[in-house]
């Protein structure tokens, strides 16, 4: 499918061949154009990693900045101007592990945002150490003896940070995956999307097919805004549930909507003017 | 008769109040047409402890802390001994319901111990004393009885007609307890002082942002550059500015940048230890060609060494902070009209040349409060550098200055693709050697297209030797250089101190001896002229005790170089 965010010097990708990265690409491009967005009006803010280096193969605005921190550069681009449509992507290591701090306090600030997650539990760019959610035993040129640590759930810990939007997709099923991100993107608040993602360099445990296997799409009468059923859909592993684990059914208000700048003045800051007046007042003289 | 200058300090346990008599006398000072200074020391703590505030009045400009006491106010027992080595036999000790130790009467102070239980226990408690120093101040330093009135009815009014009418008994009383004293006083007025704003370090800072545009501020609270922080959280309903409290420093440098990014004006306070965690993000700054706004607040080091304290011993960190070669510009000001227009311009380069500032200041320069000439700021209109993008936009354009044009997203037709790892003109990763090599150059060459603030010379022209300071250490310097009244000493005061500016070499080049004076171990700044200039730094006043340097201290001091 062709759309307006394809970038056309896009095509040589960093990614290795077969990588699920290619995969979600087409998803997130298909996603985008369905959302009928306006590339100059959308912005993606990533870290570093394979995962992060999304923004490069797409014809959009994008701050590529360092390794964990896209999330409070995301906050802040959307605070600044709330007229843009603002993404945070990267992968598990860079969102869940370099960047653990912001992934809890972005959450907390719930900034309009949507939180994309490469999730292939193993760290790529670096040649296969663990990440926070590999699993148990997982055997890496560091981890020789196996992981020993606890894999993280970011699901069940956004939900319990207060996130109002809580998802997992699986790039193997592309239909579903389109449809979580654009619901992502549509929610007004924080949303998180985290997305299986198999690694075809680093992982030969997790592989397309083991997520095939240990993965179930999520059945229409569950209901996603009852939270104490989401923290349990959300603890599920093997096989994991993909679709929206939790959406809280009122309106959370966001981080833009709570800042006094926007009381009584809708227009970003860049379209406005230091008051001179009011500032020499701060030197009074009496 | 003190008639040139008086310095008083009060001397009091950290949760006593001594910021309500500090703020409430400074400005009464101003108004009446004195010129003062007040400097403060406090302990790292909550309650107790002692923590003192030494307030200057002269009849002359003053910038400066001194070691001299004339008069001693104890608020509380505690701590007096340290500051027995600053107390000579002209001192006068007044204990504000507190007994005096009686060996100060055997050193031949004159001692004054005012019983004020009766009083307080009229009024309703201990809390009244602050008011009654405020009204011993107004009479010792001959401030006008119907100013002070009029502050403390517009302090305590909204507290109601009772306590308003209590605290104007509490500063009566105050005022008749110091008229029986025979503490004769009398300082010459300014005319010019009267017209003045009474301020502090940290408000000239935090004026001179939102003078810059400021209109974000992310930053993780550490002292003492969290002042600025709530200051401008307090005027950021009025002048439209987000103040965001983030979980670390690394995330208040990241938002900073983003929110540049999107075409705010941001800044980000901090002190030291702050900073080493921003370091990656100065890295970034450099590299996505952001503008930076860095308010560096230093306390002494390492670690988390002493956090109330003062000191100069940041500026290697700054100098040196972030991976790989890219321009930045510090700025160090030596008094508080200076911090404003620093901090403004600090805005303006930022932006102008999409480089990280930073702006290096210390615990003394910031606590302390002065007078300060107005500024009017409608002669100074913001200029936003960034540009409304074209579809063909390009972030990265390779121009003669190595400016790019700066666009943000969601303003025209282009895309703006900002990143940290080397790119092409259209901001995507290029590993192109010959592209690096462009982009490195292009980064690099920014500055020259950069006027600096050149330093302050101060003193004869012909001098033969050169004192050299920068940052919170002028005002001393100014007035040691005063005192030592000698036609072939001057003072180089750098308030840009990097790049090193222009002028530097030609002033170092004429002195025979040079002499900089540093508040830190190892002269960090004489050491980076000496790299800059190929020039010898002769002699090194340094002092890294946590204290500023004070006035005696620095003339005993450049007369012992001189002699040596």
């Amino acid at each position: 499918m062709n759309t307006r965010f394809d970038f056309v010097e896009g095509k040589n990708t960093a990614w290795c061949p077969g990588c699920g990265n290619m995969m979600l690409l087409a998803i997130l491009k298909g996603a985008l154009e369905e959302l009928n967005l306006d590339p100059t009006r959308v912005v993606i803010s990533s870290g570093i990693g394979q995962a992060a280096k999304m923004p490069q193969y797409l014809r959009i605005n994008y701050f590529n900045g360092l390794h964990g921190r896209a999330l409070p550069v995301a906050t802040a681009i959307k605070a600044a101007n709330p007229e843009l449509t603002v993404i945070a992507e990267g992968g598990d290591g860079d969102m869940y592990g370099e960047g653990g701090n912001h992934f809890l306090h972005t959450i907390r600030r719930n900034p309009d945002i949507a939180h994309i997650v490469h999730n292939n539990m193993v760290y790529g760019l670096t040649k296969g150490q663990a990440s926070p959610t590999s699993q148990r035993g997982f055997i890496t040129p560091v981890q020789v003896y196996g992981v020993a640590s606890e894999p993280f759930n970011p699901l069940t810990t956004a939900i319990s940070v207060g996130a109002t939007f809580v998802a997992r997709a699986f790039v193997g099923n592309q239909g579903q995956a389109r449809e979580l991100i654009k619901a992502a993107i549509g929610h007004k608040g924080y949303a998180l999307i985290d997305i299986f993602d198999p690694c075809v360099s680093f992982n030969k445990i997790n592989t397309f097919n083991w997520y095939k296997e240990n993965t179930y799409v999520i059945d229409a009468s569950y209901d996603p805004s009852d939270k104490a059923a989401a923290l349990k859909k959300g603890a599920e592993e093997a096989p994991y549930p993909l679709g929206i684990i939790y959406r809280q059914a009122e309106h959370k208000p966001t981080f833009e909507e709570q800042l006094a700048v926007y009381e009584k003045d809708p227009s970003p800051l860049h379209r406005r003017q230091r008051n001179s007046e009011l500032l020499n007042k701060l030197m009074p003289s009496e | 008769m003190l008639k040139d200058q008086v310095s008083i300090v009060l001397s009091g346990e950290a949760g006593q109040g001594l910021d309500t008599i500090e703020s409430l006398i400074i400005i009464l000072l101003k108004k009446s047409g004195f010129n003062a200074f007040l400097s403060r020391e406090f302990m790292s703590r909550i309650r107790g402890g002692n923590n003192t505030s030494e307030i200057r009045v002269s009849s002359e400009k003053v910038h400066a802390f001194v070691d001299k006491i004339d008069i001693l106010i104890m608020l509380s027992p505690q701590g007096a001994d340290r500051l027995e080595t600053r107390l000579t036999p002209a001192t006068i000790i007044i204990g504000a319901n507190v007994a005096v130790p009686a060996k100060y009467a055997e050193m031949g102070c004159r001692v004054i111990a005012l019983d004020l239980e009766e009083k307080l226990a009229a009024l309703g408690g201990s809390i009244y004393t602050n008011i009654i120093v405020t009204g011993m101040l107004t009479s010792l330093l001959a401030c006008d009885d119907a100013s002070a009135q009029e502050l403390i009815r517009s302090r305590f009014k909204a507290k109601g007609e009772e306590l308003v009418n209590k605290n104007l008994v509490a500063l009566q009383q105050g005022v008749d307890i110091a008229r029986e004293l025979d503490i004769p006083i009398a300082i010459e007025r300014d005319a010019k002082a009267a017209a003045k704003t009474a301020l502090s370090g940290t408000e000239a800072i935090g004026i001179g942002a939102i003078a810059g545009g400021c209109n974000f501020i992310a930053s993780y609270p550490m002292s003492p550059g969290t002042g600025v922080l709530a200051y401008l959280a307090k005027q950021s309903k009025e002048h439209g500015i987000i103040v965001e409290q983030a979980e670390d420093e690394i995330a208040a440098i990241n938002m900073m940048l983003g929110a540049w990014y999107a075409g705010a004006r941001a800044m980000v306070t901090t002190s030291g230890g702050g900073f080493a965690l921003m370091t990656e993000g100065m890295s970034l700054a450099g590299c996505v060609e952001s503008p930076a706004v860095i308010h560096l607040a230093q306390r002494p080091g390492p670690a988390t060494g002493l956090p109330t304290r003062t000191e100069q011993g940041d500026l290697n960190l700054v100098l040196y902070a972030g991976q790989g070669d890219f321009p930045r510009v510090i700025y160090a000001p030596g008094k508080f009209d200076d911090a404003i227009t620093l901090t403004q311009k600090a805005f303006d380069v930022a932006d102008q040349f999409q480089i990280p500032v930073i702006l290096l200041t210390d615990q003394y320069f910031l606590d302390s409060i002065g007078m300060t000439e107005q500024i009017d700021f409608s002669k100074s209109a913001i200029v936003n550098n960034f540009i409304e993008t074209t579809a063909d936009y390009q972030r990265y354009a390779l121009t003669p200055s190595g400016v790019s044009p700066r666009g943000i997203p969601g303003y025209g037709k282009g895309l703006v693709c900002a990143d940290s790892d080397e790119h092409s003109e259209n901001g995507r990763i290029t590993e192109d050697f010959a592209m690096r090599v462009a982009m490195v150059d292009k980064r690099m060459r920014k500055l020259d297209g950069y006027k600096d603030v050149e330093p302050e010379l101060i003193g004869n022209k012909d001098y033969s030797t050169l004192l050299i300071g920068w940052g919170s250490t002028y005002g001393a310097i100014c007035e040691a250089l005063k005192l030592l009244n000698r036609d072939d000493i001057a003072f180089a005061f750098f308030q840009q101190v990097y790049p090193v500016p222009s002028s530097a070499v030609k002033m170092l080049e004429q002195a025979q001896k040079r002499i900089v004076i540093e508040n830190n171990a190892t002269g960090q700044f004489g050491k980076l002229l000496e790299m800059e200039t190929l020039l010898k730094v002769h002699q090194k006043i340094l002092k890294y005790n946590g204290m500023p340097f004070s006035v005696e201290e620095l003339v005993e001091r450049i007369l012992g170089g001189l002699s040596s």
